[in-house]
């Protein structure tokens, strides 16, 4: 009975605009803990997932927009160049969106392979562009691509067990 | 979401596409601006004040975690530790009773010679509230800014040596590059021969690279490189890095010269940030001719 729920009412759980802007607002503080060392290197980008999955589940709310804006406010916090976290999270967003009905037609899984070269071309992005304007590229950084890829799964779990209560309440 | 679909029943604005070009263009147009120009700065430290106190409370827990670990720090390492200090302060006591008189000589001296007089620098503390999360630079940010005087272009050290400049200002934080970042460099001279040269971040952490060094340059293992203060940006004397490999390869024009830092660049969590930028008298202009092309000895012109 619950894994039909997951399955089949998935698109029909309701979503506050609140939820969506708090559920951002917690990534970016992820995002901003004091990351160090060898943690740096793995450090997932808990932004560009929620973008994508709000781009994946309600592509109707959160658009490419909002992508952007998340973007120069992580480029204010990280001191990188402006424009170049909302470059690569337009993108993805972009992706995302255009993508949405085929990622969601897998489980889990599957899923995660399907988003992991969006999340890579968000991240070639943006180191594309930090070596056309600084001259140089660390590859240890695309490792934060395959955390991220697989931190999918359980945000994915995460993020609908916190919706999931409401739309109970709504049926009772 | 397709475009050849024939009928539209909601109208959701401007198809997918178009924003991201859209958008995209505006990213590439701030990115432009940004490495050209310095226009953004004003919106940054502004952004920068809405961004600070969600930054704080981010860096909370672990600030809470330094704390408590510090309070619980066992009875005995606190004697052995105040016993140590005790020892190391009467050393540096009767060392500091010498560098005074010495102090007082060399100011004579240079009375006496008629040189500029080297200042005392004061300094504040600062504590390192928030590490670079990019990978790809090596910036630290320090929890005082414009509101504690600080100005960009101030030089931050540790205890044991320089660890970088500050490069940008924010009302209550300040952004300091670590001479580990890439292409960033200081100019030094080496402590036992005076020998000067130019030392750069490798943009990885724990290596400098001493550039454009003839293969005859006297560097040995171990020298240690000092700020020499010529650029006018760096107070001279600091202890910047240490030689730690050198390589001559006859078939290069330079030699391949790695050198470590000496100061905990990544290790410290208090700073001293040096509150003087060094004055030095304006470089006489000379008048470049590019219109002709041909260098013309001898007019150079301090009108």
């Amino acid at each position: 009975m619950r894994d039909h729920i997951q399955k089949d009412q998935e698109f029909q759980l309701p979503v506050s605009r609140s939820f969506i802007a708090a559920s951002l607002l917690v990534a970016l503080m992820l995002d901003w803990l004091p990351w160090q060392g060898v943690w740096l290197v793995f450090r997932p980008d808990f932004v560009a997932l929620v973008v994508l999955y709000w781009c994946t589940h309600k592509p109707y709310h959160v658009g490419i927009s909002i992508a952007w804006t998340v973007g120069i406010l992580a480029d204010v916090a990280d001191a990188s160049l402006f424009g170049q976290h909302a470059l690569a999270y337009s993108v993805l967003a972009f992706s995302g969106i255009v993508l949405h009905r085929r990622v969601l037609m897998f489980n889990l899984r599957q899923q995660t392979l399907q988003i992991f070269p969006l999340l890579l071309l968000a991240y070639a992005i943006y180191a594309a562009v930090h070596w056309q304007l600084r001259g140089n590229i660390s590859w240890e950084y695309f490792i934060g691509s395959v955390v991220t890829a697989l931190l999918w799964a359980p945000l994915t779990i995460l993020l609908q067990a916190l919706r999931r209560p409401r739309a109970a309440s709504d049926q009772l | 979401m397709e475009q050849n679909q024939p009928l539209r029943f909601f109208n959701r604005g401007p198809s997918p596409a178009v924003r991201l070009i859209f958008f995209a263009l505006l990213s590439l147009l701030l990115l432009f601006v940004d490495v050209r120009y310095r226009y953004l700065e004003s919106i940054r430290s502004g952004l920068s004040v809405l961004v600070y106190p969600l930054q704080r409370l981010v860096t909370a827990p672990s600030n809470l975690w330094y704390e408590v670990d510090a309070f619980f720090v066992s009875h005995n390492s606190l004697i052995r530790d105040n016993a140590e200090l005790r020892n190391q302060h009467a050393l540096d006591a009767a060392q500091l009773l010498q560098l005074e008189v010495l102090k007082a000589e060399n100011q004579h001296l240079r009375n006496l010679l008629m040189v500029q007089q080297r200042a005392d620098y004061p300094m504040q503390l600062a504590e390192i509230m928030y590490v670079e999360r990019d990978i790809f630079n090596r910036k630290i940010l320090l929890d005082k800014g414009t509101q504690a005087n600080v100005l960009a272009g101030q030089i931050v050290m540790d205890d044991s040596g320089i660890v970088g400049q500050v490069t940008r200002v924010y009302p209550w934080m300040s952004e300091v590059t670590l001479i580990t970042d890439k292409d960033h460099a200081v100019p030094v001279q080496v402590l036992r021969n005076g020998l000067r040269a130019v030392v750069f971040g490798s943009g990885d952490t724990g290596e400098l690279a001493l550039r454009y060094m003839p293969i005859s340059s006297d560097i040995q293992n171990g020298d240690v490189l000092v700020t020499s203060g010529i650029d006018g940006t760096y107070p001279p004397g600091l202890p910047v890095a240490k030689v730690i490999r050198v390589e001559r390869d006859p078939a290069y024009p330079f030699a391949r010269i790695l050198c470590a830092p000496i100061a905990g660049v990544d290790k410290q969590r208090q700073l001293l940030i040096l509150s003087v930028l060094l004055k030095l008298p304006e470089r006489p202009e000379v008048v470049v001719e590019a219109a002709t092309g041909k260098p013309k000895n001898g007019r150079r012109g301090n009108r």
